[in-house]
């Protein structure tokens, strides 16, 4: 049976074909569009463009304000409760988690709807509270991803560490933010761009809640509808380099935690 | 030892199923090509939900005066296949796609050969005509004398008009296009909370009174539409424009404007239209006015048509209304596409065949019934049309019965010069409510089509302006709030 049928690296095929079609391949097409003009000569004009109008800006703005309020809610709704959990009876674990978790087995736009009715029903007219409203759907939607990294992390921990600051005389706030926040903070840095990216441009929440304002990715799709591919991908581009910046950023952090951990 | 023969046996069997399967296609598609010789295969694309689908309730039967029954159970694709057979002796799949957008349908175009036959709308017809994507009509698909032509004989001669006059680098829209539906845009409204009066100006989509209760299209040429008639509004109504002898070509013109000052001031109208309506919708808008949310919506009159009956179900009266600054005649038409027919002969014949088929009247009323828009056809000598109007409008109560003239519709002609005796033959006798409900957005009055302008695509320079005033209106600006505007 040693030589079995597959090497490991050839199990790896399917994913690498799969990556290179549909991952690298466009990706490709969309930094070619980013950086030639409608002649197809290459430019940096879109670019410029995007920087120097107001209202690509303000879109920018718009859409990292939604998303950052979205992810500081998630995290201060997610993180009591994932302690909790996390800390609770080891039996009734799974159970809460289960209740937790329960409404992504739900098609968010389903559940988009039906949050529709009931706002309208305590608001009276969604229109008066727009941005309100596109916070409370965004952190509605997004919750479970803030939940589950939390969560994970915080089962981890090991309990050992809580007695002994205890035990060398921590009260339960200094035992809060001397052991347990610091040591989840991978998760809390993987729940944050699991909620802070997909926010910045999940424009389908927005339309359903009638907030005219487009953000980032209602503004790639209308210049895309508008045939302007050069706009639009620049655009797409802009957030890619986002979402490096604050991989490369975190990874940093996360490695210096796990270096500090080692040391100690 | 032995599990590794166990093994090797499983990969022989699996090999031979492979096998199995490859000489299995390779027979059956040999056989397939040699059939697909005499299968013409159409590949037709429209709108979602723009063609009956058969399946109706025996209580929805339509039977009309001159004895037509009409309860399908069949799409009107399949039975377009088998009365090409019929017809031709040929035998033709059709394989039907949809799209939700103009845009989308360009966009899926523009890969190259995906279609043959289209139906997009009045603009979009004109980009492609100007981009050389069509293939012109055959000469005889407007001969009379063929008894198949149904498109030909029963076309509105109206339609036909408006689709003879628009034109692109000299050549007629009607050469390229033959049509489908059409409309004008309006407000459908809820006579409960707003009047008659205030819903007959496009202005109302501004009104403090209704802030947050009125909701406009989500889409750059409605909108437009709707701003720049606001912007003209005092010329548009004057009474010397309205009377000057070339008030329509001047309307046109106007309409149609992109130029900058223009753009610019709509912008700055749509923006406060922006702060004012409850959302940009493109579908939600229906249900909302149903449910009450909104009372009143910027609207196309087929889907009026299906809101106003929607809401008669729940127990609420909508009305529409046709503004009367101006309104945009819409038409959706069908192209044949030089990418996907080219030379075929025989692919252009049953795409031809296929737009006569839907013209049939029979066929019209069935789409007409199904989907709630206009059809383009009025039946020529066939009364069949005229008939479906009065089944569905027809007043029974002779206490509760105005006259309703649609003879422009079936003769092209100016009421005004025709005879009482014409007249009178085209004239629906119905509910003194009808006049702004259903009736008047299927087929709306006279007066209304004098103000009803088409609006035509826009050259790339204005097309730009267009799209970014569109992204100034939606997007956030960040430097009026910071000025704590």
């Amino acid at each position: 049976m040693k030589n079995s049928m597959f090497s490991k690296k050839q199990l790896a095929i399917p994913y690498a074909i799969f990556l290179v079609l549909f991952v690298v391949l466009p990706l490709l097409v969309v930094v070619y569009y980013g950086f030639t003009n409608g002649d197809g000569e290459p430019s940096f004009d879109n670019f410029i463009r995007f920087f120097k109008n107001g209202k690509t800006m303000g879109t920018l703005v718009y859409s990292i304000a939604i998303a950052l309020i979205t992810t500081i809610v998630c995290l201060l709704l997610a993180y009591p409760v994932a302690l909790i959990i996390a800390k609770g009876c080891y039996s009734k674990r799974s159970k809460f988690l289960m209740i937790f978790v329960l409404p992504m087995w739900i098609n968010f736009t389903l559940r988009i709807t039906a949050l529709k009715e009931i706002l309208t029903l305590i608001e009276g007219n969604l229109a008066n509270y727009q941005f309100f409203n596109t916070i409370l759907c965004m952190v509605y939607d997004f919750l479970p991803f803030m939940m589950m990294p939390l969560y994970n992390a915080l089962t981890k921990l090991d309990n050992g560490l809580i007695e002994a600051a205890s035990d060398l005389g921590a009260n339960k706030v200094q035992v809060f933010f001397k052991v347990i926040l610091p040591l989840s903070v991978p998760g809390i840095v993987s729940g944050v761009t699991m909620v802070f990216l997909p926010s910045m441009t999940n424009y389908v929440v927005l339309d359903m809640i009638y907030n005219s304002t487009y953000i980032m990715g209602s503004l790639i799709g209308s210049y895309f509808s508008a045939y302007d591919w050069h706009n639009g991908s620049v655009i797409s581009i802009i957030l890619l380099l986002i979402i490096l910046g604050i991989t490369v950023l975190s990874n940093r952090y996360t490695d210096q935690e796990n270096d500090a951990r080692v040391a100690r | 030892m032995r599990l590794l023969n166990l093994k090797s046996k499983k990969i022989v069997s699996y090999l031979m199923c492979v096998a199995l399967l490859l000489t299995n296609t390779i027979f059956l598609s040999g056989c397939k090509s040699s059939e697909e010789e005499d299968v013409i295969v159409l590949r037709v694309s429209n709108w979602e939900e723009y063609i009956d689908e058969g399946d109706w309730d025996e209580e929805e039967t339509i039977e009309l005066e001159n004895g037509t029954v009409i309860c399908p159970e069949t799409s009107m694709i399949e039975d377009f296949e088998a009365w090409f057979y019929e017809t031709y002796g040929k035998k033709v799949e059709v394989e039907y796609s949809t799209f939700g957008t103009n845009e989308e349908l360009y966009n899926q175009m523009s890969m190259g050969d995906t279609y043959d036959l289209v139906c997009p709308s009045e603009y979009m017809i004109m980009k492609m005509m100007a981009e050389d994507m069509l293939l012109p009509y055959s000469d005889s698909f407007y001969d009379e004398t063929i008894e198949t032509n149904y498109y030909a004989k029963c076309v509105s001669p109206y339609i036909k008009n408006v689709y003879d006059e628009l034109s692109i680098n000299g050549e007629a829209l009607s050469k390229y296009a033959a049509g489908y539906m059409w409309g004008t845009l309006g407000i459908v409204y809820n006579p409960e909370e707003v009047t008659e009066d205030e819903a007959s100006h496009w202005n109302m989509l501004l009104m403090k009174k209704f802030n947050k209760r009125v909701t406009i299209k989500d889409s750059v040429r409605d909108a437009y539409f709707a701003g720049n008639s606001i912007y003209n509004e005092e010329l548009l109504l004057s009474e010397d424009f309205i009377n000057a002898d070339d008030y329509y070509a001047q309307m046109e013109v106007i309409l149609n404007s992109t130029d900058t000052a223009t753009v610019n001031s709509v912008e700055e109208i749509l923006s406060d239209i922006k702060d004012n309506v409850y959302s940009f919708e493109t579908d939600s808008g229906k249900a909302d006015m149903v449910s009450g949310k909104v009372v009143a919506n910027q609207q196309w009159s087929g889907d009026a048509v299906y809101t106003l009956d929607q809401a008669e179900e729940e127990g609420v009266i909508l009305c529409y209304s046709a503004p009367e600054e101006a309104t945009n005649l819409w038409f959706d038409g069908w192209c044949m596409l030089k990418d996907g027919i080219g030379e075929d002969a025989d692919k252009q014949l049953a795409a031809e065949a296929f737009v006569n088929f839907l013209s049939k009247p029979e066929n019209a009323i069935r789409n007409m019934w199904y989907i709630g828009y206009t059809s383009v056809i009025s039946g020529g000598e066939d009364e069949s049309i005229l008939q479906y109007a009065e089944f569905l409008y027809s007043s029974d109560d002779e206490e509760d019965m105005v006259p309703y003239p649609i003879a422009y519709f079936f003769t092209g002609e100016d009421e005004a010069d025709l005879d009482e005796e014409t007249i009178e033959a085209y004239t629906i006798y119905t509910y003194e409510d009808q006049i702004n409900r259903q009736l008047f957005a299927q087929y709306p009055p006279e007066d209304v089509m004098k103000r009803s302008v088409v609006m035509a695509y826009f050259d790339k320079e204005g097309n730009e302006r267009i799209n970014q005033m569109w992204l100034n209106v939606r997007c956030f600006d960040l430097y009026e709030y910071l000025s704590g505007d």
